[in-house]
């Protein structure tokens, strides 16, 4: 019963993400194909006319603009969102003719490992950082220690990433010597982006975890505990905590987001071989099919964790899923 | 638990429907931290709207004379005059504190017209949504959680690699994707208040649906709305940073923040001055404007006042 209620709690969420993604990308579309020609851009000034109205074939840029509204739509279904013939192209366009071309889609997807690999260090670390900090500023209200861990996690959601990890690059790469300035493939790698990534989410998470504790723990059966003699410590740690994981897990979800766009800026700075650093390249050199296809991957991205954390949710309060 | 029952029934009593300016500055001198985050603030605000009469300095004019050179170096300007660089230099000799009034102007303008304009949007929308519901409130709220699904930050950068950066296309898209969250905001609060009884005592006397908005309803928005208008300006601000670093937003030669410490990424060995100011110059405007939100938040609670005025 519970089961069933719960299932089409899902179905109906995971149609609405679909809708959402199709509403983005059919934005993404509309606005691609109103930039000038996406096949000059590709030849240059130099590029004959002939072989420009040939890329336009190849392109399929010739067609009404239903056929290839209908060509988009079935590619989002089909996960192939067409070839790029620009990004990673060796072949010079010097004496003429059409360059070689990629899938676009399989270029953007080998890329989610490192991002996968560094949003999720990111975000363990806040959460192992966060959540013991915030819970230890609860239960002691207003005392120097609260107001410290206070100023401290409104300085961590201040903080200007990419600035932080120039910083660091410039102290622990630079001066000390001690870890890559940039680059990928060892552990030492992954240290500085996740440590410039992960202040953020360390001072909302620890602002929402104190301030859903002190909710939790000025409630009656906090008191009654309390006059039971069971320490605060221990009230905090099993009974309070598990009523103040809504908001903290909600947060946790919405800093999973923002970590994702801050891989976008943190990724460029680092040349971290992951989608965000992809996404800029493609934008910057203005690579229609390839920018469709990371941001048609970043969107999924972020949906997904939208619909686990509303999942999760409802896990938590079954109020939601009984509504 | 005791001890804080009593201040609590105290304030019952002192409850105000305002806070004079004359509480706001008692509140604000037991608060120095916050005394401090403002003050940095103001003069922030007088830096950056009076740069044009205050910078010492050009903000655009190279001086081949001076590139690079470390914070309190004197040098020969253009003229020939000698010129005291307090901050030091850029790789094209213009002085750092100058650049960063004007680069403040671009922060402040982007982060204070923008949130200006989609607050109103924002809460113009949530209030009708709120208070009228029925199918516009069902369009408009749809829409608040579809823009709300994608990151802002990806739709700005999207969007201003096409249409090109510049600091009014930056206000127009923030303004565009930003709305939402008053609007979330407005009509949650509006619903709470579209059933209470001054609301329905005000209808009975005949009060119009406008004068109920505005008078009645609107009041009780504008704490949380200052709250997160001032939230808002910092996000903003930092997100103009993020945009002009990359590229796409504010282009050279204008001073920007972001795009100063974009410059200065290329000489982070031998010019540390290059990034470090105007790193902090984002870092302690954003940081007081949060620390400003959390004490507005708590001195416009009426149940939260006490503890700052008694």
């Amino acid at each position: 019963m519970i089961a069933n209620v719960f299932g089409g709690y899902f179905l109906r969420r995971l149609v609405g993400s679909a809708v959402m993604l199709f509403i983005v990308m059919s934005a993404v579309f509309v606005a691609d194909r109103n930039i000038g020609d996406p096949a000059r851009m590709i030849l240059g000034d130099t590029g004959s006319e002939e072989d420009v109205l040939e890329l336009r074939i190849r392109m399929g840029l010739e067609d009404p603009w239903h056929v290839q509204y209908g060509r988009f739509v079935a590619g989002l279904v089909t996960f192939d969102l067409g070839e790029t013939f620009r990004y990673g192209i060796s072949k010079p366009l010097a004496h003429g003719g059409i360059p070689e071309s990629r899938e676009t889609l399989p270029i953007a997807a080998e890329r989610l490992p490192a991002t996968f690999l560094l949003t999720g260090v990111t975000i363990a670390l806040s959460v192992l950082v966060a959540l013991p900090l915030g819970i230890w500023a609860a239960v002691r209200p207003r005392t120097f220690g609260d107001r410290l861990v206070n100023v401290l996690s409104l300085a961590g959601v201040s903080i200007v990433e990419y600035w932080f990890a120039l910083i660091l690059i410039l102290l622990f790469a630079v001066q000390l010597d001690w870890l890559p300035t940039s680059g990928f493939g060892t552990a030492a790698h992954v240290i500085l982006p996740a440590l410039a990534l992960s202040l953020r989410p360390i001072g909302r998470i620890t602002q929402i975890a104190r301030s859903s504790m002190l909710d939790e723990l000025a409630k009656p059966y906090v008191t009654a505990a309390r006059g039971r003699g069971i320490p605060l410590s221990k009230i905090a740690s099993i009974h309070a905590l598990k009523n103040a994981a809504i908001p903290i897990v909600t947060t946790i979800g919405d800093e999973t987001i923002n970590v994702i766009t801050g891989v976008i800026i943190i990724e460029t700075v680092f040349g971290w071989p992951g989608i965000g650093a992809l996404t800029v390249d493609a934008l910057k050199i203005r690579d229609v099919p390839l920018i469709e296809a990371t941001i048609f991957l970043l969107v999924l991205m972020v949906l997904g964790i939208n619909l686990l954390v509303d999942l999760l949710y409802a896990l938590l309060n079954p109020r939601v899923r009984l509504g | 638990m005791a001890a804080e029952v009593a201040p609590e029934v105290a304030a019952v009593e002192e409850r105000q429907a305002w806070v004079t300016s004359r509480d706001l500055a008692v509140a604000l001198v037991r608060e120095p931290v916050v005394l401090l985050a403002v003050v940095f603030l103001a003069v922030l605000a007088v830096a950056a709207v009076f740069a044009g009469w205050l910078a010492p300095y050009d903000p655009l004019m190279p001086n081949i004379f001076a590139g690079r050179l470390p914070p309190l170096s004197e040098a020969k300007g253009m003229t020939g005059a000698v010129q005291f660089h307090v901050l030091g230099t850029d790789a094209l000799g213009r002085d750092m504190l100058t650049r960063l009034m004007y680069g403040a102007q671009a922060s402040v303008a982007v982060g204070v017209v923008a949130v200006a304009i989609s607050g109103t949007i924002g809460t113009v929308l949530g209030l009708a949504a709120g208070y009228y519901g029925g199918r516009a409130e069902t369009v408009i709220m749809r829409t608040v959680d579809g823009v709300m699904a994608v990151p802002s930050l990806l739709v700005a950068l999207f969007v201003l690699s096409l249409v090109g950066g510049g600091l009014v296309n930056m206000v127009l898209i923030f303004a565009l994707v930003r709305w939402v969250v008053y609007a979330r905001l407005a009509r949650g609060i509006t619903l709470s208040y579209r059933e209470s009884s001054f609301v329905e005592a005000a209808r009975s006397i005949g009060a119009t649906d406008a004068r109920i908005i505005f008078r009645h309803i609107l009041p009780n928005l504008l704490s949380p709305l200052l709250v997160l208008g001032t939230l808002e300006v910092a996000l903003l601000i930092l997100a103009e940073a993020g945009l002009s670093f990359l590229g796409f937003g504010l282009q050279p030669p204008e001073p920007s923040w972001g795009l100063m410490i974009a410059r200065g990424r290329e000489y982070l060995r031998e010019a540390w001055w290059m990034i470090t100011f105007p790193g902090l110059a984002i870092f302690l405007t954003t940081l007081s404007l949060n620390l400003l939100a959390n004490w507005l938040r708590t001195i416009t609670d009426p149940v939260q006042r006490w503890r700052w005025l008694i």
